[in-house]
């Protein structure tokens, strides 16, 4: 048989050598029902001018599958069906001219147990530079409890977090030591200690912090515990600081991992920018050895923030929960960085819950059940002050880390009343929440109130009374809300 | 020094109406409560005494319940720290909701921070409350209430 010397305006057969349109070789199909144990994927895709959106929603299903550029006889070996991603639903985004959100559905089958790596290399491996799309943006995942339980995920989690930590009912606070570059071992160890004995839980390394010529990880590491130690003995509360463990190779990350177990730390950090295996790795390594353990989402930005390419946040969200860490940077909503609140609350749900639901006003395109996976606790850096504690706690809520870096180090009245002015804040803001108080609209006055005992408060709250990062976001939602019917 | 554990700690003590609508929070959230006390504020010690057995099933009405307990606890070791807990034993939580001190020592001589030297600067570090010195039951004595 040589269909190509055959001029016919029939259509070609499935298995005749050649192109045929992806969507033709079964890889868009819109009766496909998705099985339970399926990993579905939202993409949103973007068409070269010309090109049918059904055929570019297969290309991707195919790209990310099974599909090459041309037809295989070798298919005709498998149980080729099995193996084929189904695009299953097609549909305009809302208010987005030539953007189109695009289902696909695979089989559990395609992906090794328990490999964030293999995951990602699929789907989102060959697709993003496909030449027949000008864009395309993995927007969310469902990924099935069948194998969400080929993963630990997070070595301890909210829950074991908060016990090991002694410290229940309120956001936990932190400081990223600043500045961030510069400061010699001994200076940097001073900032820990005045922030922890001042009020904080938790200071931390910045994400590129990691062991320059300027001060070594082991130097910092060393002054860092000393002040560590220090607060703890002059307040009777469990400090940590986050030694981060970034480096090079993944023998290196382990020695200064090794070296912070060594010394009593009860947590280390690393950098987003490590890679999928490296944090798994660590992840692993973390719950051996009874650290809780922080991530920077250090390089996100270059591939969340844009609406029409990339990932979103919560896909990487979703990923570093299966993966495993117990800390991950989520956005502030009132802060310096990218944040609409709607995005950031579906980013904290799929971190703490154990269930989504499908909510398209948050981003999230299906429900997700986490079968126990421990909850990661988010953490809010960026901008962000003790005069805003009541918008902090309503848009964030409680198991959050509050991190307050210039926030602390740029008090006044000197770091350890930075540390103090943040923490009676968050108390008062809880106190007064719990007393039932409408604190959203209340917060102005209960936090004045709280100063009038509390100089530290007082002086943050002259300083920084009128600090706020009022932009629009670049990553929002595309939900219409259907007008009801009166 | 002040001893900062527990959710209100930076704040000043609380009066009881303070604590009671702490209280309510917790009942209106259906969580248990109960009260426990130590002489060893050291904070890895995580097994304060307990003041008999939590408070299951209580009503937001019978918030006084609760503080009655809280009381008897104070006046039982006065020269104790008391905390009061919230526990919410919903399934993906089945731990403490809040916890915070409502009766602390009036002298509270801290921690000393107690250092071995070991190899290449590295320190090793245990946490010693002065208190300790003295037997259990015994400590806190100086400025206690009476």
């Amino acid at each position: 048989m040589t269909p190509t010397s055959t001029i016919t305006t029939e259509k070609k057969d499935r298995w005749a050598s050649g192109v045929t349109p992806y969507a033709e070789m079964g890889y868009f199909n819109p009766d496909y029902e998705p099985k339970d144990t399926d990993i579905l994927a939202a993409f949103r895709i973007t068409p070269q001018p010309g090109v049918d959106p059904i055929e570019a929603a297969a290309a991707v299903a195919g790209e990310s599958s099974t599909a090459t550029w041309t037809v295989v006889w070798t298919d005709r070996l498998t149980a080729h069906e099995n193996y084929q991603a189904k695009a299953y639903d097609v549909t305009p985004v809302p208010g987005r001219e030539g953007e189109y959100m695009a289902k696909i559905a695979y089989d559990l089958d395609l992906f090794e147990e328990g490999s964030i790596a293999n995951l990602t290399s699929s789907i989102i491996g060959n697709v993003f530079g496909f030449k027949a799309l000008k864009a395309l943006r993995l927007e969310d995942m469902r990924i099935p409890p069948q194998y969400v339980k080929t993963f630990q995920g997070p070595p301890h989690g909210i829950v074991m977090e908060r016990e090991y930590l002694d410290k229940f009912g309120r956001p936990l606070l932190g400081a990223t030591v600043k500045p961030k570059l510069g400061l010699s071992a001994k200076n940097y160890g001073r900032v820990v200690y005045e922030a922890l004995r001042g009020g904080l839980d938790f200071t931390k390394d910045d994400e590129n912090i990691n062991s320059q010529p300027f001060m070594r990880w082991r130097d910092r590491y060393l002054y860092s515990i000393e002040g560590v130690n220090r607060a703890m003995a002059r307040t009777g509360e469990v400090k940590g600081h986050y030694m981060n463990v970034t480096a090079a190779t993944m023998e290196d990350m382990y020695e200064r991992a090794e070296f912070a177990k060594e010394l009593g730390s009860v947590i280390i950090m690393m950098d987003l920018t490590v890679g999928y295996t490296a944090m798994q790795s660590m992840s692993k390594w973390a719950r051996r050895n009874g650290l809780i353990l922080h991530l920077h989402r250090a390089g996100h930005g270059t591939y969340t923030r844009q609406k029409s390419h990339g990932v979103s946040f919560r896909v990487i969200a979703k990923w570093c929960r299966l993966l495993g860490v117990d800390h991950l940077h989520a956005g502030t909503v009132v802060g310096k960085l990218e944040g609409d609140p709607a995005m950031v609350k579906g980013y904290y749900d799929t971190l703490r819950l154990d269930h989504i639901p499908e909510n398209l006003e948050n981003g999230i395109y299906f429900d997700q059940d986490w079968a126990s996976l421990p909850a990661v606790m988010p953490v809010a850096s960026g901008g962000i002050h003790a005069g805003q504690m009541h918008q902090l706690l309503s848009y964030l809520g409680e198991d959050v880390v509050l991190q307050f870096g210039g926030g602390t180090i740029g008090h006044p009245m000197g770091i350890a009343a930075g540390a103090t002015a943040n923490r009676v804040a968050v108390e008062a803001m809880i106190q007064a929440r719990n007393e039932g108080r409408d604190y959203f609209q209340e917060g102005p006055d209960i936090l004045e109130k709280a100063a009038k005992g509390c100089p530290e408060l007082n002086a943050a709250l002259q300083v920084w009374k009128d600090i706020t990062f009022d932009f629009q976001s670049t990553d929002t939602p595309d939900y219409v809300v259907t007008p009801t019917v009166a | 020094m002040r001893l900062t554990q527990g959710t209100f700690s930076f704040l000043p003590d609380l009066s009881e109406e303070q604590i009671a609508a702490q209280i309510r929070y917790a009942l209106d959230h259906g969580w248990a409560m109960s009260v426990e006390h130590t002489d060893d504020p050291h904070p890895r010690s995580s097994y304060w005494d307990m003041w008999g057995t939590p408070l299951f099933d209580l009503p937001v009405e019978q918030a006084d319940v609760v503080l009655r307990e809280v009381r008897a606890c104070r006046e039982a070791h006065p020269r104790s720290y008391v905390k009061l807990i919230a526990y919410d034993s919903s399934r993906g939580r089945q731990t403490t909701a809040l916890s915070f001190i409502v009766h602390r020592p009036r002298h509270e001589p801290g921690f000393r921070l107690d250092r071995t030297e070991s190899h290449d600067r590295v320190q090793r570090y245990r946490l010693h409350p002065y208190a300790a010195d003295a037997p259990v039951g015994s400590r806190y004595e100086n400025g206690a209430t009476p």
